[in-house]
């Protein structure tokens, strides 16, 4: 185990290497590149712009620079913002926690659901159910998010007047309750793709299994189909499932960036589009580099949770 | 030509195609036959629906805005400045599509090549080929498109390049897979004994073996591009006004939400219609030259 978990970090750490070389080649092609920082900033003349990059290093030759770069990147400096000077992980972090928050609960939501309709069309393969879920799993799948957000608040925010049609909360309400109010569309939303994809895996995955050895044994040794179905079957369709979702994290936050515009949800994605308004170069790459960590982590405590509940995986 | 290339061509490309059996799953596939019919209908209509209808895209009829759909002359009403929607939706069909189809036909090129060299080459140059399209799968890609997008003129041009440009990962991962099951295989080993090099056996031997995963990938694709384009414009950052696509319709559909509920719910439906279309002829490409799926 110790072993593979050591393999999979090396691997996690190459290619946070290859990200970080991706994420300084983006930050060259800025317009005005490094020095962007300044280079719009009202009242720079040319010299002072000079006097800039002289005292950043930008003369040096450029693989000096990336290491430069990268080593101030990993203590944590990745540049202050434009807009109000504050340090890019700080301001990062102050969204974060709106963005989790509606990251998991629409996991949850599709984890729960799309595992039920998955293991409905395992079990009743080829029924009229079936072909209907696969059906809607392919359409859930063409319908871009932000539509189905505008929908959704067009029909239970504007129409039935269920649910607010944005914010994280109502001002001067901030009870748990207003919270999960606010959160029931945005989640739900953001939920529909995964519910779709996750379905399809399970449901493939669930077949994969019942038609493996040890299933029939326990069917041969007299155990019921219904602890046969939990016991055996369902547990091991789930494994395959984590690695999906670890594959599945961009989606979700490329989902996330979407459906927090369409409801004004104050996550990274929000922050992201506002500073794409403001050109703020700095909280841009900040939240790029952010965002592709965050899935590279994601995909480790997959890999490992794998090799935990499967350990035919460490031997690979 | 080889064994392999033979077998694989008598199936799909031989002189009574239309017979063989891979086709013949296909047109039995009925979501795809739905699909196919659904993307006919509505390039037909993006084609000729503009010269049908009374108005242009761009004429301002002041006194007519926000007509319903369905009044008087508008099919699908009109928008806040009282352009028919209908002409706007048809125009901006050809943007989508032109832009879908062509940044999966430039992003399948960029993931075969990359996919192909990485898989035949292994070793050295695969693994850093493929840690590569690794590293750019970590970047979620809205926001990676998001970014170039915004360092860039978007227009419609440099649009299809960014999305082809953080779309061509899947492929290539695809075809290195591929590739790597054939590389060991007895006709490249041939081929290698008769001097053949390696861009003939890249290009001549194994690609022809990997065209029906790749048609798959790059149908789904077009979905994928089509949903990207969408994303981006809404979002203010793709194909800019008054050049209309069917993203960009919505850009400001969500503040007339309320009064002119329309505006958001036409173009939706179109891009929805042909995304679907696209992934139920990819599901039905899928299962047509996947031989297994001939078993019960």
């Amino acid at each position: 185990m110790l072993r593979f978990t050591l393999y999979r970090l090396g691997h996690s750490v190459l290619l946070l290497f290859l990200v970080s070389l991706i994420g300084y080649t983006i930050l060259h092609l800025a317009p005005g590149g490094p020095l962007s920082q300044y280079a719009l900033s009202p009242g720079m003349s040319q010299a002072e712009l000079n006097q800039i990059a002289e005292r950043m290093g930008l003369n040096r030759p450029i693989p000096i620079q990336y290491l430069d770069w990268l080593s101030s990147f990993l203590v944590g400096d990745w540049g202050e913002s434009f807009r109000d000077g504050r340090a890019v992980l700080s301001v990062i972090s102050g969204h974060l926690f709106a963005t989790i928050l509606l990251v998991l609960s629409s996991s949850v939501i599709s984890i729960g659901l799309g595992t039920l309709v998955g293991v409905l069309g395992a079990t009743r393969r080829y029924s009229a159910w079936d072909y209907l879920a696969t059906v809607g799993a392919m359409i859930a799948l063409s319908i871009p998010t932000f539509w189905f957000g505008l929908v959704a608040i067009y029909v239970f925010a504007l129409r039935l007047d269920w649910f607010p049609s944005g914010n994280m909360y109502s001002i001067g309400d901030e009870s748990f309750l207003d919270y999960v109010h606010h959160l029931v569309m945005p989640s739900l939303v953001l939920a529909l793709v995964n519910v779709a994809i996750w379905s399809r895996y399970m449901r493939s995955s669930m077949l994969d299994v019942i038609g493996q050895d040890f299933v029939r044994t326990a069917k041969a040794k007299g155990v019921s189909g219904r602890r046969v179905l939990y016991g055996h079957v369902i547990r091991n369709a789930l494994i395959p499932m984590i690695t999906l979702a670890g594959i599945q994290l961009p989606m979700l936050l490329s989902g996330a960036l979407v459906t927090e515009t369409v409801f004004t949800w104050p996550g990274i994605g929000r922050l992201f589009l506002d500073s794409l308004g403001y050109n703020d170069y700095p909280v841009i790459m900040g939240v790029l580099m952010f965002t592709a960590i965050f899935v590279l982590l994601g995909n480790l405590i997959a890999d490992i949770l794998v090799a935990i509940a499967d350990p035919r995986v460490r031997l690979e | 030509m080889t064994a392999a290339v033979e077998q694989r061509a008598a199936s799909s490309t031989g002189s009574d195609w239309l017979k063989s059996r891979t086709v013949k799953r296909f047109i039995r596939h009925r979501l795809a036959i739905t699909g196919v019919i659904m993307i006919s209908l509505i390039t037909f209509m993006c084609v000729v629906g503009p010269w049908l209808l009374p108005y242009n895209m761009l004429e301002i009829h002041i006194r007519d805005r926000f007509t319903p759909p369905l009044t008087g002359d508008y099919l699908f009403g009109t928008d806040e400045m009282g352009r028919d929607l209908a002409a706007r939706l048809f125009m901006a069909g050809r943007i989508s599509l032109m832009v879908g189809v062509a940044a999966m036909l430039l992003s399948t090129l960029i993931g075969t090549v990359i996919g192909l060299v990485a898989g035949y080459f292994g070793k050295v140059t695969g693994t850093l080929l493929m840690r590569l399209t690794d590293s750019f799968l970590c970047f979620p890609q809205v926001f990676l498109l998001l970014t170039l997008a915004a360092f860039l003129q978007p227009n419609a041009f440099m649009i299809t390049l960014i999305i082809a440009a953080t779309s061509w990962m899947e492929v290539a991962r695809i075809v290195s897979a591929e590739i790597r099951s054939l590389r060991e295989r007895d006709f490249v080993t041939a081929a290698k004994i008769s001097g053949a090099s390696h861009t003939w056996i890249m290009f001549r031997e194994l690609l022809p073996n990997t065209v029906g995963p790749i048609i798959v990938a790059a149908t789904l694709t077009v979905a994928k591009a089509i949903l990207l384009e969408a994303y981006v414009s809404f979002l203010g950052y793709g194909i800019q006004p008054p050049l209309p696509s069917w993203g960009n319709m919505l850009n400001n559909a969500q503040q007339f939400l309320d009064t002119a509920p329309w505006l958001a719910i036409v173009p939706g439906v179109a891009i929805t219609a042909a995304v679907t279309s696209f992934n139920f002829i990819g599901d039905g490409l899928r299962d047509a030259l996947d031989a297994r799926s001939d078993m019960p």
